[in-house]
């Protein structure tokens, strides 16, 4: 059997859905970081897919490495604030730290 | 003209101490005692002194006519009117600038005695070098404008001083009444000041405002004739504005009729009176006058008024100086008579006269003046002299220093105040300028009855103060006496700082006149020979009679013998209160006699009769005017108030319930819409991105639908 466009586009919205639905269920930060990496690797597979199959040429498949890099580097700062949310509140439940809300 | 870059360091470093004294004056006092008060106000002064010897040094070495100057920066550049503020050391600055400089600062050293324990200490060292300043600004000033600032600081410090007790009332209002009789005396300064600028300038096509500029303008060949056939009113234009600042000097000098406001400054420390109201600002007419010997020169009119005010006021004070008990205030009589010797001088033409005379007279009255605090002190503030003498046994230094400068203001020979008085009387009797009948007959005449009463008020004064018995224990116990006076119960000399100012200024009271020695005896005139070159100009327009030696001779001996007789009859009447004729006279003698003493001793009523005419007429004018004010002015304002407030009412009401409706109304929309609609905000992560699907859900069908 050959992979088709097709096929990646279906792994993406997989991919996308369980992302959105990580991030609209879960309270915990870390999960919802671990939502956002899979919505934006569904991003990343597309653009790959479609400058495999539609343009033929590279600049989707670049676009997509620049995508991975800024992911890793978005996370790490991510993690970072996770991390003095924990030391400030004692949990990373989203709902729970509401210290500035109105 | 010689530039120098030290003039303006003159005026400038009394105002210093002045600002060191005002600013930090209270803390040092509380913190380190007098001495860090004093010390700056002292040492000032003598730079200044010294600065100014330096100058006058630097000047004699120049030739006649040079004189130094300092310009500092461009004051009122306004087209022609141009002032600057500028320094011009001329022959005759200098006279006057060695003279404040130096009588100021021995003042300043007798005040560390005068004003010790004094609460106020800093802001009486303050005020005294303000006027320093001040002073110095007026004789150095190169242009009317800046004189004018000197001349109306030296009229607040004068204020200032005289109130410097303030919480009596008679001596706050003493120095009241001396800043309104300055203001007379100043208009009539400005007037002539603008009239002469304005004047000259119409009738020789060019003025200016500095009086050297002003004086070639003068000099030029025919300006002179020009500018005296120009009217004003119907007067010469010399005439007026020579008058209108003559009476600036009237109310600065205190001559006829503004001399009111002197004797009443004696409420003033004694250290004032001697610095402020004997040497130096009162003699800032006199200075005037001389300083525009240029425009005086060209108006015989004006000179002779000057001459017959300065003639009439000193035989009037010095009447009125007969019988006053109060110290301080036969003095205060005297200088009155004095300067108005100096304005005989100076308005026959005798314009060096005038100011040898003015620095004489700074010495002897500084000296009695100083005395005369010397002895309040030691009477502890008693200034009657019925409750003084005896005196010169207990405090013989100022008895004797006393005793001079009242032989050198009575004309003795050989003292001082001869050469300048005589000379004065001379020069009255020998000019052939005055328009009065019998030329300087009048005027002579008027200082020499002048000179009698002088001899006698001022040796009646020392008669009573220093000889005889002390008579201040009547009414005191003897107890007090020994806790005020000591344990003699007497009065007794004062310390250093005060007896050697004393002696320094008797010592010049003594000797000063040989400065300027008579020519009658064949002797070089120091004095003269300075100022000639100053005066060079106007030398052409002033004439002698012509008498000889033989009167002059004459004259002189005559006025000896006044000056003895005077002495004689004090001495007869007053000498140890022995001569029982004067308390006889009073008690026992004709209506007359009483009637005369009566008028005299109450200084002719003058006073009160300012009081009646000016005072109550001010005041009155002024009721009349506050009536029109209160009825009508007011009436016209209230009116135009009460229309104002109507429309005001009206604008509010509409503004209050249409316009604010509105913005109500806006603002009330806004707030409910987002007080719901916050409802929506709710801060969780998991509604927004909900949110967010959603929408992009409707919005994906919708564009399926669409396409």
């Amino acid at each position: 059997m050959t992979i088709t466009i097709s096929h990646l586009l279906v792994v993406s919205i997989v991919l996308l859905a369980s992302g959105l639905y990580c991030v609209i269920t879960r309270k915990n930060a870390v999960a919802l970081l671990m939502g956002i990496e899979l919505i934006l690797n569904a991003a990343n597979l597309n653009l790959v897919a479609f400058s495999r199959f539609v343009t033929g040429d590279i600049d989707g498949q670049v676009f997509a490495l620049f995508g991975i890099l800024l992911a890793a580097a978005e996370t790490v700062v991510a993690l970072a604030i996770v991390l003095q949310v924990f030391r400030a509140f004692d949990t990373v439940d989203v709902d729970r730290t509401d210290k500035l809300r109105g | 003209m010689e530039q120098v870059s030290y003039l303006f360091l003159i005026p400038m470093l009394p105002l210093v101490g002045a600002a060191w004294n005002g600013l930090f004056g209270a803390r040092l006092h509380k913190r380190l005692g007098e001495t860090a008060i004093h010390w700056p106000a002292i040492i000032l002064p003598w730079v200044s002194f010294l600065l100014s010897l330096w100058a006058f040094i630097s000047l004699a070495r120049l030739d006649e006519s040079a004189a130094l100057y300092q310009k500092l920066w461009s004051w009122l550049p306004l087209g022609i009117v141009n002032a600057d503020v500028a320094f011009r050391f001329d022959r005759l600055s200098a006279v006057m600038a060695m003279v404040v400089t130096f009588v100021g600062s021995l003042i300043h050293i007798y005040s560390t005695g005068y004003m010790k324990d004094d609460p106020s200490y800093w802001r009486f060292f303050s005020y005294l070098n303000l006027f320093m300043f001040a002073m110095l600004t007026l004789v150095l000033a190169d242009n009317f404008l800046l004189m004018f600032v000197g001349w109306e600081g030296v009229g607040l410090c004068s204020y200032l001083l005289i109130s410097f007790w303030y919480k009596e009332r008679a001596n706050a209002a003493a120095g009241m009444k001396a800043f309104i009789v300055n203001r007379v005396g100043d208009l009539g300064f400005g007037l002539g000041m603008y009239l002469l600028f304005w004047g000259v300038l119409k009738a020789a096509g060019d003025s200016s405002l500095n009086f050297h500029t002003l004086e070639t303008i003068i000099s030029r060949p025919g300006m002179a004739d020009a500018i005296i056939n120009t009217h004003y009113l119907g007067i010469s234009l010399p005439t007026l504005a020579a008058v209108l600042l003559f009476v600036g000097a009237t109310a600065k000098s205190a001559q006829i009729p503004l001399y009111v406001w002197l004797p009443d400054a004696m409420a003033g420390p004694t250290p004032v009176s001697a610095l402020i109201h004997a040497a130096t600002m009162v003699t800032a007419g006199v200075y005037m006058v001389a300083r525009l010997h240029f425009l005086f020169a060209l108006t015989p009119a004006a000179m002779t008024i000057v001459a017959l005010v300065g003639g009439l006021t000193a035989l009037f004070a010095a009447t009125m100086g007969l019988f006053q008990y109060d110290i301080k205030k036969v003095l205060a009589y005297s200088t009155v008579s004095q300067l108005g010797y100096m304005f005989m001088a100076v308005g026959v033409g005798a314009w060096w006269v005038g100011i040898f005379h003015l620095m004489i007279h700074a010495f002897f009255k500084a000296c009695l003046f100083l005395d005369s605090g010397s002895v309040i002190l030691a009477c502890h503030h008693e200034q009657d002299m019925r409750k003084m003498g005896g005196l010169g046994k207990q405090m013989p230094i100022t008895g004797a220093t006393y005793l001079v400068s009242s032989l050198a203001i009575s004309g003795i020979p050989f003292f001082a105040g001869f050469f300048s008085k005589d000379e004065i009387l001379w020069k009255a009797f020998d000019s052939g300028n005055t328009l009065l009948p019998g030329g300087g007959f009048i005027i002579w005449f008027l200082g020499a009855v002048a000179a009698l009463f002088t001899a006698f008020y001022m040796f009646r004064s020392y008669y009573m103060t220093f000889s005889g018995e002390y008579r201040g224990h009547a009414d005191k116990t003897g107890a007090e006496l020994e806790e005020h006076n000591g344990h003699h119960g007497l009065p007794c000399e004062q310390p250093k700082n005060i007896t050697v100012v004393l002696i320094i200024l008797a010592f010049l009271a003594a000797f000063g006149g040989f400065v300027g020695l008579p020519h009658l005896w064949h002797m070089p005139n120091l004095f003269e020979h300075w100022l000639e070159p100053v005066f060079i100009s106007t030398r052409h327009r002033l004439f002698s009679a012509g008498h000889g030696p033989a009167l002059e001779w004459a004259l002189m001996s005559l006025s000896v013998v006044i000056a003895i007789t005077g002495w004689a009859t004090a001495r007869w009447l007053y000498k140890d209160a022995k001569n029982p004729i004067p308390a006889r006279l009073l008690t026992e003698g004709s209506p007359l006699v009483k009637a005369i003493h009566r008028i005299v001793f109450n200084k002719y009523y003058v006073d009160e009769a300012y009081e009646a005419t000016f005072i109550k007429g001010a005041l009155k004018t002024s009721k009349v005017l506050s009536l029109f004010d209160n009825r009508i002015i007011d009436g016209i304002v209230n009116l135009a108030g009460a229309v104002g407030r109507l429309f005001g009412y009206i604008n509010g009401a509409i503004d209050k319930y249409f316009v604010d409706g509105i913005v109500n109304l806006v603002a009330s929309v806004i707030l409910k819409g987002g007080s719901d609609f916050s409802h929506a905000q709710t801060g969780r992560i998991n509604t927004y991105i909900l949110g967010l699907l959603g929408g992009s859900m409707v919005f994906l069908v919708l564009v399926y639908l669409i396409s």
